[in-house]
């Protein structure tokens, strides 16, 4: 695809840009859904074409075909020139990049089972045994289960001299049960809600869930929840399961710490960030125990972060982003990086396709595991209430105030899980809620969750992003407000 | 030169320059190659959706532009049917090799189920209303032609000490389906947006239009809207979370009532996930409030026909508060023993159907009038982060953005810090007092709907943030 790309980046420089940076990619993806014992999707798609981003008369300039022939790409380099030099029209400073090395590499994630080698009777047989299992349960009105895979292939060039070309296989699943009772509405999924897991991984993942094995267990649950009380209105302890933590972490530290909606950026959508950059260094961010970092690093797990370059031609880190509770860095490009006083990007530019602008976004942001086993965490909580798997969330455009509601709770009395509650939700500010966390469970329950569905951008941007977490805890936290005065 | 090379300079021949979009024939070449070769590898039937897109997108912030895009797609979506079974691929690669391997990619999927009885054959030739919705003023806008709009909004900004962010965007795109059964369906628009949101100090304004035609609305106007607007929220007043009345702006009304559309869908009543389930027919909402789906109001965009290639039928949802009809796919309506209305989407998919094209019914107040009424209450100018809490009640949740004012005694008296809401939509529209003429609102939460200004009484503010 080269062949493609050099060509681009020639036109570009012809035409006036000074800098200029491409990429052809081609996504492939699969899609199965089934849905009361019925299948629903069943569909596959391909996308291959080449986006070519151009710095001219100091501004920049974006354009993308799907026409990949040399006139075709010609035509899309010039066209970025133009673009590049109307913006200048409108520009109110010259662009500042800080440098970086020429890459030359090859790089595929790792996967033991490609999961479209994997017959399609076997996977749609998956899935139609654990629709079956969920609709065994009485009560149970709606199955619903689903099957993703992707293989993304980028190759990236640049004026600086980078040629990467990269491939990811990502896989996901999930599944879910709906009872309706009276006038009431309750669902449970697993291992997560809106689409399950997702992660940087082959057929493999798919096959280390066991959905048919977990079926019963939700769809009872989904059922029992008519049952169950609702969850009181109170200031209390609260234990967040691991994957609705990692919903937490993406919201209320993952997107605040983007450096271009700090900077404004973002300011008519998306939104900006409380994090103002004199917040660096100083913040108390969170509790003492709390350390959470940004890493796209192989090393850090299979999660949507994860890559060896990102697309900006910048090789995959690991920042610091809270070290002890303290608030200690941002995610950069190579534009932004200078005014945090750092001497190269973080590394975290990203795109969704190959017709749309890569911006920063989240990589893996994780919060490390700290030393508690669960049971000993639920064994050491007096009072308190365990929410599990996200079913809303919600927060304020600058990341101060968020709301959340789980899918199923649980009573904890005396150190032990004494009752289901329905409907639990807990609300808060962001700093607040971080520093009220008193313990953080260890690395055996500790999982690399994938968010498949993070939006930013204009035009928008669907993105993946990883989040490790393992159950905390967390002191005087408001509970259900979310069915306050209703 | 090979076969494959020649049948791709034939397939996509009329390709034309980045901005452009291919001519109706080019599409049907496209489809009618597909529908040939489908024929050759054994399916039964086949149906084809060509989508083309040429969309340029100028961001601002800070004064200046930071963002400045140009995209062209086109895609080939094919759904096979054999022996009882469908499954779809989709591609954009139109030579005729990858075609080929588009359609054996869809059998292969296809034949991987069990036989689905409620399979319907593929719709024969149909006429639809003709829709006038591409305008060439829109088409033409050239990347200097925003720019120099920007511009002027940021120079606005400039001189009244603000910061302006925001977006202009203009493009046009096309879609057609046809099938084995002689069915051809074609359409093509444009559109146009301009959002601005205005900066001071800690406070924000916003202000957003779009439409088919350009010239319908003023960049330079709004600018000045959101800059008038953001003087006021400098030093907010922090309020205590209660029950207040408030007048919601139409952005404001559209992003919340835009939730409600899957309700109508006569599948998501079957699979009783939606709020619908059991109250069709009763008295749900206020006497005023009367929604209509209807892809042929002039403030409304879209092909005049659904995903299977039906006609799409205006559908009176609510009647003076009651829910008085579903909108269906040929399959649901066939399970209801109902007729399609013509809102189905691509299939194989578990989702049915939805309108698509909301209209809501106006009334005769206005933002003024609904301030002057007002003895204690909160001018709402956007909602954001909007979810669903509770699906059966319709309860959501989310905040107040860009603009939040305190209404008393009949005039705004200051701006007041935002709020989290967490509201049942059900109750918010037995609780609207007054209505103002409805309009083309447009939104982040949801797609545009023709709605009015509403004031409502008891609204739910649980929870206030920092700013």
């Amino acid at each position: 695809m080269y062949d493609l790309a050099v060509p681009a980046l020639d036109t570009a420089r012809l035409r006036g840009a000074t800098y200029s940076d491409v990429r052809v990619m081609h996504l492939r993806q699969r899609d199965l859904t089934t849905k009361n014992g019925k299948v629903g999707t069943l569909a596959q798609s391909e996308s291959i074409g080449l986006g070519i981003r151009v710095l001219a008369n100091g501004a920049w300039g974006f354009a993308s075909t799907d026409r990949l022939t040399r006139e075709g790409v010609a035509a899309c380099a010039a066209q970025a020139v133009s673009i590049a030099k109307a913006s200048a029209l409108a520009k109110r400073s010259e662009v500042v990049m800080v440098p970086e090395d020429a890459y030359v590499d090859s790089w595929q994630s790792p996967f033991r089972k490609d999961p479209f080698e994997i017959p399609l009777e076997t996977q749609l047989a998956l899935l139609l045994a654990a629709d079956a299992e969920m609709r065994r349960v009485k009560g149970v009105t709606l199955t619903e289960t689903d099957l993703q895979f992707r293989k993304i292939d980028s190759w990236f060039a640049s004026s600086l001299g980078s040629r990467i070309h990269q491939r990811k296989v990502i896989s996901g699943c999930g599944i879910a049960a709906t009872s309706f009772q009276g006038d009431e509405i309750q669902k449970r999924s697993y291992p997560n809600s809106f689409g399950g897991q997702h992660a940087l991984q082959g057929y493999e993942l798919v096959e280390s869930l066991d959905l048919v094995k977990n079926a019963p267990r939700i769809a009872e649950e989904a059922a029992a929840l008519h049952a169950a009380p609702q969850c009181p209105e109170k200031t209390g302890t609260l234990i967040l399961g691991g994957s609705q933590l990692g919903l937490q972490i993406h919201e209320s530290i993952g997107h605040p710490i983007e450096l271009d909606r700090v900077l404004g950026e973002e300011a008519n959508f998306a939104g900006t960030s409380f994090l103002t950059l004199d917040q660096l260094h100083h913040l108390k961010y969170a509790s003492d125990i709390v350390n959470v970092v940004a890493d796209a690093r192989l090393d850090h797990g299979p999660g949507l972060g994860t890559f060896a370059y990102d697309d900006e031609g910048v090789p995959a880190q690991c920042t610091d982003i809270i070290k002890d509770g303290e608030f200690r860095g941002y995610l950069s490009n190579r534009e932004t990086a200078h005014l945090v006083g750092l001497k190269r990007s973080s590394g975290t530019m990203r795109t969704e396709s190959w017709n749309r602008l890569p911006m920063i976004r989240m990589t893996n942001i994780s919060l490390l595991p700290g030393t508690w086993s669960l049971e000993g965490l639920i064994g050491d909580t007096d009072d308190g209430i365990l929410m599990d798997t996200n079913r809303s969330w919600s927060i304020d455009d600058r990341r101060y105030q968020f709301q959340f509601s789980t899918e199923i709770g649980w009573e904890i009395k005396g150190g032990r899980k004494v009752r289901m509650l329905k409907n639990p939700s807990y609300s808060g500010i962001t700093t607040e809620f971080w520093n009220s966390c008193d313990a953080i469970c260890s690395r055996d329950y500790w999982t690399l969750w994938g968010t498949p569905n993070c939006g930013k951008g204009q035009p928008m941007q669907t993105m993946g992003t990883g989040h490790g977490a393992s159950p905390s805890r967390f002191r005087n936290v408001r509970i259900g407000s979310a069915f306050s005065n209703q | 030169m090979s076969a494959a090379t020649k049948s791709k300079n034939r397939v996509a021949a009329e390709s034309k320059a980045a901005g452009e979009l291919l001519p109706e024939r080019g599409i049907r070449r496209i489809i009618d190659t597909v529908l040939g070769l489908a024929k050759k590898t054994g399916a039964d039937q086949a149906e084809v959706h060509v989508d083309e897109i040429a969309d340029a997108l100028t961001r601002f912030a800070n004064n200046g532009i930071h963002q400045n895009v140009a995209e062209h797609g086109l895609t080939v979506s094919i759904r096979t049917v054999a022996d009882g079974r469908t499954a779809r691929t989709t591609t954009n690669r139109v030579d005729e090799d990858s075609l080929r391997a588009a359609i054996e990619s869809s059998l292969a999927l296809a034949q991987s189920q069990p036989k689905d009885p409620r399979l319907l054959p593929l719709l024969g030739k149909q006429r639809y209303r003709s829709v006038n919705r591409f305008q060439k003023h829109t088409a033409s806008i050239t990347p200097e032609d925003r720019a120099r709009a920007v511009r002027r909004a940021c120079d606005h900004a400039i001189k009244q000490g603000q910061v302006a962010a925001g977006i202009f965007a203009t493009g046009l795109s096309q879609a057609a389906t046809g099938n084995s059964h002689g069915l051809f369906a074609a359409y093509r628009e444009t559109h146009a947006e301009f959002s601005i949101t205005m900066l001071e100090g800690s406070a924000a304004s916003w202000a957003k239009a779009n439409s088919a035609d350009v010239r319908a609305f003023d960049p330079q106007k709004l600018a000045q809207r959101a800059s008038d607007k953001v003087h006021l929220p400098v030093n907010p007043r922090e309020l205590p979370p209660g029950r207040y009345t408030v007048i919601l702006e139409p952005s404001a009304v559209l992003d919340l009532v835009g939730f409600l559309f899957y309700d109508f869908s006569a599948t998501a009543v079957e699979d009783k996930r939606s709020c619908l389930t059991d109250r069709m027919g009763k008295q749900i909402f206020g006497k005023n409030i009367t929604i209509v789906d209807d892809v042929y109001h002039p403030l409304q965009l879209g092909a005049p026909f659904d995903g299977e290639g039906l006609p799409r039928q205006r559908v009176l949802l609510v009647q003076r508060g009651v829910p008085k009809n579903l909108v269906y796919s040929r399959t649901s309506a066939k399970a209801a023993r109902k007729k399609p209305t013509g809102h189905g989407f691509h299939l194989p998919n578990e989702y049915g159907e939805a309108p698509m094209n909301l209209v809501f019914s106006g009334g005769d107040s206005s933002l003024e009038k609904m301030i002057a009424s007002t003895n204690r209450g909160l001018l709402v100018t956007r909602l954001w982060y909007i979810r669903e809490v509770d699906p059966y009640e319709k309860v959501m949740t989310g905040m107040t953005r860009d603009g939040l004012f305190l209404v008393e005694n009949g005039r705004v008296t200051s701006a007041a810090r935002n709020f989290r809401f967490n509201q049942s939509l059900l109750e918010m529209l037995r609780n609207v007092e007054l209505l103002g003429p409805a309009v083309r609102a447009t939104g982040e939460e949801a797609f545009e709907i023709v709605v009015p200004a509403m004031k409502v009484r008891d609204f739910h503010f649980s929870e206030v943030t920092k700013f």
